[in-house]
């Protein structure tokens, strides 16, 4: 059996559920769905991809919460040391898969991008190297996100459900407060045909001028990846990849990105990438369209000259 | 208060990756290491804290054989109050469940309110550090956490959601949490200062052992992905590219 653990927020599925759900049923051991919340037992008629439910509803449930997640699976799970259990490689899921690993004491691996009963696939050293494990048994795979289509697991249906309890959540020590909605930026990166997104390469924050001259020559709109972010250079609204926003546009221009997967995650469907980074062997240019080693301090400048 | 922050190092990318000769793992005699840039983050929150209400903080290391000593006195030298390097049988590759075990023996001895570390590292393949080893030591956890607000025995911290959605939670100490971002860029520490704690710090050493513990896996093999199609990589000046990508912008009605 592969277990598949339900990501949802504010009542919604989110497609990593259905991206594992799809490879799930390819597997051909059965496919279980396991739903944590409260008031979510609508959720069960998306999950027809899985061959059963598991429903776990309590008040302690009714948002994420490391704690009373993790101990609730550890529970409804507990004795299925020889099966799969597959879940997010998210911000959920890594809470999920060390907790549930350290709990019933079985494998656990991460960054997992392919899967079958023998071995399994992941992307390590920011997507420089892959990784085959073998695999006997059961394990827990921490899957990430856009390794699978959604298309194959989302299909509606009414698969059987099996309620369960949870156990006493009354007293945990990690309490829910509240959910914080993003901030509206000054732009919204996914409305533009065109974003030039700039990481790590260039260094500083003064150097932003550089890129920005571009952006603006094209009517584009600035982005970014995650460690520009983290410096406070430019803010959490123009970030693009897994934490940040997922971006479809017309062409992107992604400027000393290396392309770790979680910004893959949010620009691979751009129409046309093109990759400035000086490192031939950057993950980006394995996605872009079209790439160059040039130093981005020559060429952008001499993009805008030309434009 | 006591803050435990848990700091290792890792293949610096940058460099070029090369297998050993089973493919299997890296060839690791030749890479550049430097400290998880996550973990950097995990100090910086830990220094914040300290500087903010005062709290003492102690950052530990397993000691991995490589240049950890060096990675220790720049964290003494940025304000940590101890270091300490964990001795045992840790050269090579240690897994995130071997690593739990460890510091799971070392940390209680230490007396922590407040563990940080790293929300991941490019190399954990079976799984990341906080939530392992919040289960040895028995304490709560959050994960891919980028704020942190401490208030007598418990911190409100933020977790961050895909999208820019943040769960806001409240936690108890003692508690392991894994960082995403501190509040601040991690600060920068002149070389003259870390030479300066070279010869003023004391790094502690505790042994422990993870004997019998291991990822539960194995590698079979490792290996550069196959690309897809790639990039049609762009040749010439910096001058002739740069009119070649005009050409590929316009030609897309942009």
């Amino acid at each position: 059996m592969v277990y598949v653990i339900v990501e949802h927020i504010k009542g919604q599925i989110e497609d990593i559920t259905f991206e594992m759900l799809g490879k799930a049923k390819t597997m051909g051991s059965g496919v279980t769905a396991v739903l944590l919340g409260d008031g979510v037992d609508t959720l069960t008629g998306q999950l027809g991809a899985a061959d059963a439910v598991l429903l776990c509803q309590d008040p302690n449930l009714a948002n994420f919460n490391p704690e009373a997640f993790c101990k609730t699976l550890a529970s409804i799970l507990n004795g299925k040391n020889d099966d799969i259990i597959m879940v997010g490689n998210t911000s959920m899921g890594m809470e999920i898969g060390p907790g549930l690993s350290a709990a019933l004491g079985m494998p656990l691996i991460s960054y997992v991008t392919d899967l079958s009963d023998t071995s399994v696939t992941s992307a390590l050293y920011g997507g420089k190297m892959s990784v085959q494990s073998g695999v006997s048994g059961g394990y827990i795979a921490s899957v990430m996100a856009g390794s699978f289509s959604a298309d194959d697991g989302n299909i509606s249906g009414s698969p059987g459900v099996e309620t369960v309890s949870a156990p006493d959540l009354s007293n945990t020590k990690v309490r829910f407060t509240r959910l914080i909605e993003p901030e509206g930026g000054d732009v919204d990166i996914t409305q533009h045909d065109v974003l030039v997104s700039v990481g790590r390469g260039i260094q500083n924050e003064d150097n932003l001028e550089v890129v920005q001259e571009l952006a603006d020559k094209l009517s584009a709109a600035l982005s970014c990846s995650r460690p520009i972010v983290d410096n406070k250079w430019l803010s959490k609204s123009r970030q693009v990849g897994k934490s940040g926003l997922k971006v479809k546009p017309k062409v992107y221009i992604a400027v000393g990105i290396s392309g770790a997967p979680e910004h893959i995650e949010g620009m691979k469907d751009a129409e046309c990438i093109i990759a400035i980074n000086t490192d031939e062997n950057a993950p980006i240019f394995d996605y872009a369209h079209y790439g160059t080693t040039e130093d981005l301090f020559d060429v952008v400048p001499a993009i805008c000259e030309r434009l | 208060m006591n803050i435990v922050v848990v700091i290792k190092q890792v293949p610096d990318l940058v460099e070029e990756l090369e297998l050993n000769d089973t493919g299997t793992d890296l060839d690791r005699e030749w890479l550049k290491f430097k400290v998880n840039e996550f973990d950097d983050h995990a100090l910086e929150a830990a220094l914040l804290i300290k500087d903010a209400q005062g709290a003492n903080v102690t950052v530990v290391a397993l000691d991995n054989g490589l240049d950890i000593d060096k990675a220790l006195y720049a964290a003494a030298a940025k304000g940590a109050d101890r270091v300490v390097k964990v001795t045992g049988d840790f050269e090579g590759y240690v897994s995130s469940h071997a690593a739990a075990k460890a510091l799971g023996a070392v940390i209680p001895s230490l007396g922590a309110d407040l563990v940080l570390t790293g929300v991941q590292a490019v190399d954990d393949r079976d799984g990341q550090l906080a939530v392992l080893l919040a289960h040895q030591l028995g304490m709560a956890h959050v994960t891919v956490v980028t704020d942190i607000n401490v208030s007598g025995s418990a911190a409100t911290v933020h977790k961050e959601y895909g999208g820019g959605m943040i769960g806001e939670f409240n936690v108890q100490f003692p508690a392991v949490l894994g960082i995403q971002a501190a509040a601040e860029t991690p600060r920068y520490v002149p070389v003259a200062k870390v030479r300066r704690a070279m010869k003023d710090t004391n790094i502690d050493e505790i042994s422990a052992d993870a004997a019998g513990v291991d990822a539960g896996t194995e590698v079979q093999k490792m290996y550069k992905p196959e690309t897809g199609s790639g990039a049609e990589m762009l040749s010439g000046s910096a001058e002739d590219i740069a009119s070649r990508i005009v050409e590929i912008i316009r030609g897309k009605g942009v």
